[in-house]
């Protein structure tokens, strides 16, 4: 059966376009449609129902830590209390079953994984634990992003202190007499924060946003902005067939753990020191031309060389946008490429990512 | 507007003389959703009733863009090409697509009128 979050009935209220992803019956767009939420969000601020997401809280004592950095190849023992850093499962080939966001809470840690592959990580982190901790996916509380330049007001005015978090950190805190747990945080490219409250106050929440300014947001805005922020959708630019080093996230390794064990760390190794086959680049297409995934790439001789993952047209760039991976040799920036779209070759050239860059204050001090 | 005839592929046609000028509906723009890019059939092109004619794509898919009759292209709006924007904004107006020198007027017999249609696209968007 097809699953409902909590803002099942706002969504409704606000003229949603339901559709069914990863198994929920989520908002794809609203009234406004995917460029002016998209816009919208880069301008003033956007809520987004990411209650789809998993919210897995691992608890235990002091050994979890290192059981944990078993399976993720960050340096846990570093973070600080409600600090949190991007990570991913992967299998022993160093292919990615999910990335997510951990972060140390009291007690444990908390882990925010894809929809789609929630259940399975689950698993996957339970045997791997050998079911020596408390692990809960919890369906009864609600994530919610708020995005964009002005939540950072929008949301202080309803939850005091919010404002002061860091960048990539996250504290308890109240919203009336509620307990909330808030992070600094979000997948836009903009400043914003995730909330994660309990389901029966979530409505609640999101109309105090809306009657404050902000806009509910759909999914298929939060693809164009998450794409101009050059950041991966796991399915798409990302799976059991790429790995870190390929997806180059390699900035998501923790340095000190090059050396030491959790799967795929032999092939994270060897990659980091000897190279890539193929490498996950940006991409833009010298026309309006979109290019969306699966589209293939051909070198100057209209040789093959790789495969677009993810592409879109971006509303705030407005400019056709795509990413994939190509051949290591066609990764330099310029390279001029060749994109078949309906049976024509369209020219490209490798860019920098992300194609959107602002320049906001991460928090009180940028970090 | 009682000369303007619609297909099942949500395609408006309005006829002048022997030159038809052809769009998409307001309906199919909004099952579409932003429209970011529109490609048209070359002027002096030939094109077969329920061939291709175009493409448009949204923020969401790519959709082709049918000929609801037969006939040689004697122009094409670039305008809507520069800004694709327009198709939402004015889909039975200002952005139409391309004009026709009609080949069979005995085509147009399959085409629906206004009430057919707007019935024929209330049941298939439910």
């Amino acid at each position: 059966m097809i699953k409902k979050t909590s803002l099942y009935n706002l969504h409704k209220k606000c003229d949603a376009k339901l559709v069914n992803f990863a198994g929920y019956e989520m908002p794809i767009q609203y009234k406004d449609g995917i460029i002016q939420e998209h816009k919208f969000t880069r301008s003033n601020c956007g809520v987004f129902d990411v209650s789809h997401m998993g919210q897995l809280f691992v608890y235990g004592k002091e050994n979890l830590t290192t059981h944990l950095e078993n399976i993720f190849p960050i340096d846990l023992k570093k973070l600080n209390l409600n600090q949190s850093k991007y990570s991913f499962l992967m299998d022993d080939n160093a292919g990615i079953h999910d990335d997510l966001i951990i972060t140390k809470i009291t007690g444990g840690y908390l882990i925010i994984l894809n929809a789609a592959c929630k259940e399975n990580d689950l698993k996957i982190i339970k045997k791997k634990l050998n079911n020596k901790y408390d692990l809960q996916l919890k369906e009864d509380l609600s994530l919610i992003a708020i995005q964009g330049p002005k939540a950072k007001d929008i949301l202080e005015k309803k939850v005091e202190g919010v404002s002061k978090l860091k960048f990539m950190n996250g504290g308890n805190f109240k919203f009336l007499n509620i307990n909330i747990f808030i992070t600094r945080s979000g997948y836009t490219g903009e400043d914003g924060f995730e909330i994660s409250i309990q389901n029966n106050h979530a409505e609640k929440f999101v109309q105090e946003m809306l009657n404050n300014e902000a806009k509910m947001i759909g999914l298929g805005a939060r693809d164009t902005l998450r794409m101009e922020a050059g950041l991966c959708l796991y399915g798409n630019d990302i799976d059991k067939n790429t790995t870190p080093i390929e997806a180059n996230l390699k900035w998501a390794i923790s340095k000190n753990r090059i050396n030491t064990d959790y799967p795929g760390s032999k092939i994270i190794k060897k990659q980091i020191q000897s190279g890539v086959e193929k490498i996950r680049v940006g991409i833009k297409p010298e026309n309006r031309v979109i290019a969306r995934g699966n589209t293939k790439i051909f070198n100057n001789d209209y040789k093959e060389i790789g495969k677009i993952t993810s592409g879109t047209f971006g509303p705030s760039v407005d400019h056709s946008i795509a990413m994939g991976y190509v051949d290591n040799q066609y990764s330099d920036l310029n390279t001029k490429l060749f994109l078949e779209v309906r049976g024509k070759k369209i020219p490209a050239n490798v860019c920098n990512l992300p194609f959107y860059k602002k320049n906001y204050i991460k928090g009180e001090i940028n970090v | 507007m009682s000369d303007v005839k619609y297909s099942k592929e949500h395609e408006w046609l309005k006829l002048d003389g022997d030159v038809a000028t052809i769009g998409i509906t307001k309906h199919a723009t909004e099952m579409l959703g932003d429209i970011v890019f529109a490609e048209l059939p070359e002027k002096g092109s030939s094109v077969e009733k329920d061939g291709t004619a175009g493409v448009v794509e949204s923020t969401k898919a790519a959709s082709d863009v049918y000929t609801p009759v037969s006939g040689e292209v004697v122009d094409a709006n670039q305008t809507i090409v520069e800004d694709p924007s327009k198709i939402n904004a004015d889909p039975e107006g200002e952005a139409w697509f391309f004009k026709l020198k009609i080949k069979d007027v005995k085509e147009l017999d399959t085409l629906m009128n206004k009430d057919e249609y707007d019935k024929f696209a209330k049941e298939s968007s439910q």
